[in-house]
């Protein structure tokens, strides 16, 4: 370990080990973030959930939004996976259906960034997907 | 840098580790690497989360997947089906008493709903032995503040106008106390903190030392800065081992940081940290006995003044605090005097953590606003009483405080308040009584622990407790009479008024506010010699109803003394002279022919 | 800084800042009482640990009682010092300590001196409101001192004498609670602690739970005996001392009572300790100018300063704490230990009496004395030197129970030839004396010029430390003196240090030398005691028609007839002695004999 010899050192170890604990910290504060969920059963993992959940986390992050991303178990819309549920601070959760990387990057851009709704929601006929 | 998905956290606090939580830690991190996930889990140890009835606990973020009483064979379902499948493992998450509910996600649980947590704000959160997390939760970032932007009197100042008092017992303006060390002079002072943890019950200093020895390390040193000291010394008992690894390793990582030794963070200011054990005596919470014991004398309180903050350890200025008025500190200097201030009543400010022990159905560690009532605390963060048995009384201030009854339930908890109703705040610890505990026995209780722990060194504490217990064992033995009860109260008093240190001037308090609230069951006691509660063996008897015996003999056959004779069909009887009241009969009996009065 | 200004019980007081509501309150005729507090006079040693809570008092605004000893005045203080609160308090917790002490008043060896007794009846305690369990320890008897712990207040006197003035570190707190009580470590047995045996926590105790070991039915047995023939002597402190055990004023010389009480008490030859004192001058003396003489030429091996050996606790703490320095102080025996070999060789072939059938009881001022004649190198074949030492409390004792009317007693002599003694002996007494009556023998032996005069009042006085320059014809003779073993301890870590400039130091364990020795009539902290004592010694020793120790005709004829020269080979044998490294003696051995 370097020493720490200034506080403005003190403040850029702060900045760079933040990274550390932040997926924690959102946790925690989850209802003031973007918060997204990707169904992560066996369904999803097969239509390449994963693959969709590693590029919102990546995408997010390089775009500087705060969000927090989770994944869940099957949502019943096995047909159009992968689906991811995304709920915007104070609004009611929205699910997309067939989400792929091109789907998952308009859904940033425009519903995340701006709240325009883009092609693909899956009707919600249920009050929770939180599978507790 | 591998960007996880998700954090596992295992408590790896006393009481989880003892439930095997290290294995458990152990059996997620295998299963993890197992199935190739360690670049998107990372599985980590952190300090207790408080809710230490339902450990070990694990909690998984960022969803806030809380599982209580988790075994380490339960490490492969939580990594296939939650890590990997992103299904909850639903046995194992917390169950709401009242609904049956299983609850996901840990803020949707009563327990930490109503809480506010500055002390514990990273104990259940970062690892505790890794420095880099403490600094991303702003670590030193208040000592960095202090360093280069505060003069020590305006650092003093902030303290001063937070409001924060003394979180071991007393009650102390903090900042007044840092004030007089500071303008005591001597070539050389010192800092200390008090971890000798000793009430029964209470483990709140072990916990934040356990969960985030940083925030003490820092604390310490910016006190250090504020009153002129360049040496700081925890005085922890011995018998808080994994505390002490972890102190000890903070102080070594911060020594490596720079923000332990000479110079820190390139300004004049020197500081460093050494542990002193104590070797489990309660007296030496006290910091005149604390000092004492430091310096290798017998653990004896002193006489004040002199106040350490005049002479202290070695004869120099000693500003003494215990571990989570420290734990307050950093975030005072950071977010303000005006932000602390805001919180809890008139004259307690902030907040405070309470060890709820006993009858109580959630044990554990809370930190709530000061100004919340026991009602909240017992009832809503506590879950009520084990059992569903109706609430009697709540010990709080350890066997220096008193109880406090169903009439008191809903008073604001602070300093004043507590000791106006004839109990006081003390370090933390609240221990919940139902309607089965004897109050007489509750006393009796606390007050064995005090004859045990006084030191000896004044007459009314070494002999007058003694007394006064004496008393209280005539009276549970069913040999009391009224005179006793005078006897109480009037010994109670003088020691109180006589004794040398807090031990002894608060000795008597469970007694006088047993007697102050339930002199029926004193007054049962002594004359109708019964105790309300059914707790005291001696005064109770065994009998049998012989319209409901049948003579089946199971009871005579099952007697451990042979106390009971009948013959086969007839009706059975208890010698009472030779009955030794262990119940044994009774439960045999399957008639209700046994009767206990 | 200025003064402070409070009421105590209405009367205005004015004290120095830093005075205690004890103190103040005296000073306007409040007497608060005490029990853990002990002063001696305005000597550094002090006892307040605020521990019985007898001095409680009410101050008001002050939430609770204040013990006056430790508080101290501040402006404009209200105390009160016998509202009902505070006479309450202070019975009950008198009545505490009473409940846990035992109640055999009637055959306690300090009964009658006893300040809790006292105490008792002065605040008319007459019955006990909470009795119940006493405290109970293992009785433990060593050579000199008896411990019945269950007797124990906790005041901590005996503790702060072993520790804080002698820095012996015998005693301490053990153990806690309704338990606690002063122990050596271990609770092992003062026999086998660092103890020296000084007493001078026997001196303090306020109670029975310190006392001496009682000799006084060994010494009546060997009166009684015809086929024995019993030898006293008697130390230079008991004559100034004895006469308050009978109601004289302190500081009354009483040598010749003593000697008509001891031949009443049938001693068949009433002897002087200040015979063997004058004897050990003339060898310390001598081995003295010895190392000066060698020193002077140019040895820088020599060891210097000499210290005095005839004090046995101070023999003992230096064999515990400083082993490796054993080789300083003189080889001398002390004057009880010179006196039993001449007695029982020189005297009894004189008389015709064998060893075996004379008995030699010394009368001390001092416990370490018992010790001292039990070690075995001052035995033949078992038989010691000296069979019998006691106190000058014994000694009171044994004339009241013998029916001697004390004050009424006609003056007598000592027997010769071993009564004969000179002022110098009769200053071993206190602090000083001993190197007093060494430098009036040194320097002339030294000069082969007569001393100008015999008083070195540069060398007199109570400090604990002191020290004198005497000019010895031309030479700068460095003295120092210790009296304390505390005092002893710095001089001899200088000493260590290589930082002493002394040629000679005396010390004493005892605060004032043997006036003050622990077998002394209690003087229950009035430093005025010892001063009268010290006081009445310099009197003996100006009265005296002889003053120095070499001139005493019957030492000379003593060498003359059968010892040769000091340091003869003879002398050697029966005057000198060795030292043992008891560093590592205090096994830590339980009271079952198991090693720890």
């Amino acid at each position: 370990m370097t020493k720490v010899k200034t506080l403005a050192d003190l403040k850029k170890l702060k900045d760079k080990l933040q990274e550390k604990v932040k997926l924690r910290e959102k946790g925690l504060d989850a209802e003031n973030h973007v918060q997204i969920k990707v169904a992560m059963a066996t369904c999803g993992i097969a239509s390449g959930a994963k693959v969709i959940m590693e590029f919102l986390i990546e995408e997010l992050d390089k775009r500087n939004i705060e969000a927090v991303v989770t994944q869940t178990g099957c949502m019943g819309y096995c047909f159009a996976e992968p689906t991811i549920e995304v709920t915007l601070p104070g609004q009611t959760p929205v699910v997309f259906g067939y989400v792929d990387v091109r789907k998952a990057d308009e859904i940033i851009e425009k519903y995340i960034k701006n709240g325009e709704l883009v092609d693909g929601i899956i009707p919600q006929n249920y009050e929770t997907i939180d599978n507790n | 840098m591998t960007k996880y998905k998700m954090h596992v956290l295992v408590c790896g606090g006393t009481g989880c580790r003892s439930s095997a939580s290290d294995l458990l830690l152990e059996n997620l991190r295998t299963e993890v690497e197992n199935h190739k996930l360690s670049n998107d889990v990372k599985v980590l140890m952190t300090g207790c989360f408080g809710f230490c009835e339902k450990g070990p606990i694990v909690k998984v973020m960022p969803d806030n997947t809380f599982y209580t009483q988790v075994k380490p064979e339960d490490a492969a379902e939580i990594v296939n089906e939650h890590l990997i499948k992103g299904r909850k493992v639903t046995r194992l998450l917390y169950e709401n008493p009242e609904t049956s509910e299983h609850v996901g996600d840990s803020e949707k649980i009563e327990f930490y709903r109503k809480q506010l947590r500055i002390a514990l704000r990273n104990c259940g959160f970062i690892n505790p032995e890794n420095i880099d997390e403490a600094i991303a939760r702003d670590g030193y970032q208040a000592l960095g503040k202090v360093l280069t932007e505060l003069t020590p009197e305006a650092a003093i100042d902030i303290i001063k106008k937070s409001g924060l008092r003394g979180r071991g017992g007393g009650g102390f303006p903090t900042g007044l106390k840092w004030e007089m060390t500071h303008k005591s002079k001597g070539d050389q002072k010192y800092v200390v903190c008090n971890a000798d943890e000793g009430d029964p019950g209470a483990f709140m200093d072990r916990s934040i030392l356990e969960g985030d020895p940083h925030s003490v390390v820092e604390a310490m040193a910016i006190c250090g800065y504020c009153t002129g000291a360049s040496q700081g010394l925890v005085y922890i008992r011995a018998e808080y081992p994994l505390a002490v690894e972890r102190l000890r390793i903070a102080i070594a990582q911060a020594r490596e940081y720079g923000l332990l030794g000479e110079n820190i963070l390139e300004t004049n200011f020197s500081f460093d940290i050494d542990i002193r054990y104590g070797a489990g005596a309660f007296v030496c919470g006290e910091e005149t006995a604390l000092i004492h014991s430091m310096e290798g004398l017998r653990g004896e309180p002193t006489v004040k003044p002199p106040f350490p903050s005049q002479s202290g350890y070695l004869g120099k200025p000693t500003t003494v605090n215990n571990v989570e008025t420290y734990a307050n500190i950093a975030p005072i200097i950071l977010k303000g005097a005006e932000w602390f201030s805001s919180i809890g009543t008139e004259k307690s400010k902030g907040t405070k953590v309470f060890a709820l022990a006993g009858k109580i159905n959630n044990v554990g560690l809370i930190e709530v606003p000061m100004g919340t009532t026991l009602r909240e605390v017992i009832f809503e963060i506590g879950g009520g009483i084990k059992n569903g048995k109706k609430f009697k009384a709540v010990q709080t201030g350890g066997p220096s405080g008193g109880c406090l009854t169903e009439k008191h339930l809903d008073t604001p908890i602070d300093y004043d308040n507590l000791i106006a109703n004839g109990s006081m705040m003390g370090s933390g610890g609240m221990i919940v009584m139902d309607e089965d505990d004897c109050m007489v026995s509750v006393a009796r209780f606390y007050l064995d622990f005090t004859v045990d722990e006084s030191c000896g060194k004044c007459a009314p504490c070494r002999i007058g407790n003694k007394r006064l217990n004496e008393i209280l064992d005539k009276i549970i033995l069913g040999n009391g009479t009224e005179e006793d009860i005078d006897r109480l109260r009037y010994l109670g008093a003088v020691i109180k008024d006589t004794s040398l240190c807090g031990l002894g001037q608060t000795a008597p308090n469970p007694i006088l506010s047993t007697l102050d609230n339930f002199m029926h069951e004193y007054l049962a006691h002594v004359i109708d010699h019964k105790c309300p509660a059914g707790k005291c063996k001696s005064m109770m008897k065994y009998s049998i109803i012989p319209e409901n015996c049948v003579g089946c003999t199971a009871c005579a056959r099952n007697c451990p003394v042979n106390a009971i004779s009948g013959e086969r069909k007839q009706t059975h009887f208890i010698d009472s002279h030779i009955c030794i009241k262990c119940g044994a009969c009774i439960e045999r009996c399957k008639f209700n022919a046994i009767v206990v009065n | 800084m200025n003064n402070i200004k409070l009421t105590i019980d209405d009367k205005t007081v004015e004290v120095a800042p830093g005075t205690s509501i004890l103190n103040a309150a005296r000073t306007v005729g409040v007497d608060i009482p005490t029990l853990c507090y002990f002063k001696l006079g305005d000597m550094p040693i002090e006892n307040r640990p605020g521990g019985c809570r007898v001095c409680v008092v009410e101050v008001e605004g002050r939430k609770n009682l204040a013990p006056a000893c430790v508080t101290e005045c501040t402006e404009g203080m209200v105390v009160k010092t016998h509202t009902i609160r505070a006479l309450n308090a202070r019975k009950t917790v008198l009545e505490l300590i009473l409940s846990d002490h035992p109640t055999d008043c009637l055959v306690c060896a300090k009964s009658g001196n006893c300040d809790l007794q006292a105490l008792a009846q002065k605040m008319g305690i007459r019955q006990l409101h909470y009795t119940g369990a006493q405290s109970h320890y293992r009785k433990d008897t060593s050579p000199s001192i008896i411990r019945d712990m269950d007797k124990c207040i906790m005041c901590r006197r005996c503790e702060m004498m072993c520790n804080t003035v002698q820095t012996v570190g015998a005693l301490s707190g053990i153990n806690r609670g309704f338990m606690s009580v002063v122990a050596p470590a271990f609770e092992m047995d003062l026999e086998h602690s660092v103890c020296t045996y000084c007493g001078q926590c026997v001196a303090v105790c306020p109670t029975g739970a310190l006392t001496e070991v009682d000799h006084t039915n060994a010494v009546i047995r060997a009166l009684a005996d015809p086929s024995k023939t019993v030898v006293v002597q008697t130390a230079p402190a008991v004559r100034a001392a004895l006469g308050e055990e009978f109601g004289l004023e302190p500081g009354t010389l009483v040598t010749g009572k003593m000697v008509a009480a001891l031949r009443r008490l049938g001693f068949n030859y009433v002897f002087d300790t200040d015979f063997a004192a004058d004897l050990t001058i003339m060898e310390e003396g001598t081995e003295f100018l010895n190392r000066l003489t060698k020193f002077l030429e140019g040895d820088k091996d020599v060891k210097l300063p000499i210290l005095t050996s005839c004090c046995p606790a101070w023999v003992k703490f230096f064999e515990h704490q400083f082993p490796d320095m054993m080789d300083i102080p003189s080889t001398a025996k002390s004057p009880q230990q010179m006196f039993g070999p001449i007695a029982k060789n020189y005297f009894a072939e004189k008389i015709g009496v064998s060893r075996k059938n004379m008995v030699v009881v010394s009368i001390m001022p001092c416990l370490a004395k018992k010790y001292e004649c039990s070690r075995d190198e001052f035995k033949v074949d078992g038989n010691p030197d000296v069979d019998y030492s006691l106190s000058t409390r014994e000694l009171a004792m044994l004339i009241k129970q013998s029916n001697i009317d004390f004050n009424a007693l006609p003056d007598e002599d000592f027997d010769n030839p071993l009564g004969e003694s000179t002022g110098a002996a009769v200053i071993f007494g206190t602090t000083g004396g001993v190197i007093e009556a060494a430098v009036r023998t040194a320097y002339e032996l030294y000069t082969n010029k007569p001393l100008p005069r015999p008083d070195f009042v540069e060398l007199r006085g109570l400090e604990g430390i002191r020290s004198a320059t005497i000019d010895v014809d031309g030479f700068d003779l460095k003295i120092g003196i210790a009296h304390g073993l505390g005092n002893a301890r710095k001089l001899l870590e200088d000493i260590r240090a290589g930082k002493s400039h002394f040629h000679a130091i005396e010390i004493m364990a005892c605060p004032g030398g043997c006036i003050g020795g622990g077998g002394q009539p209690l003087h229950h902290g009035k430093l005025d005691i010892l001063k009268k004592r010290q006081m009445a010694i310099y009197r003996e020793d100006a009265a005296k028609p002889i003053r120095k120790s070499h001139e005493n005709p019957f030492i000379i004829e003593l060498y003359k007839e059968y010892l040769g020269k000091p340091l003869s080979e003879k002398s050697h044998h029966l005057l000198h002695t060795v030292y043992f490294d008891r560093s590592r003696s205090p096994i830590l051995i339980k009271s079952n004999g198991k090693c720890e």
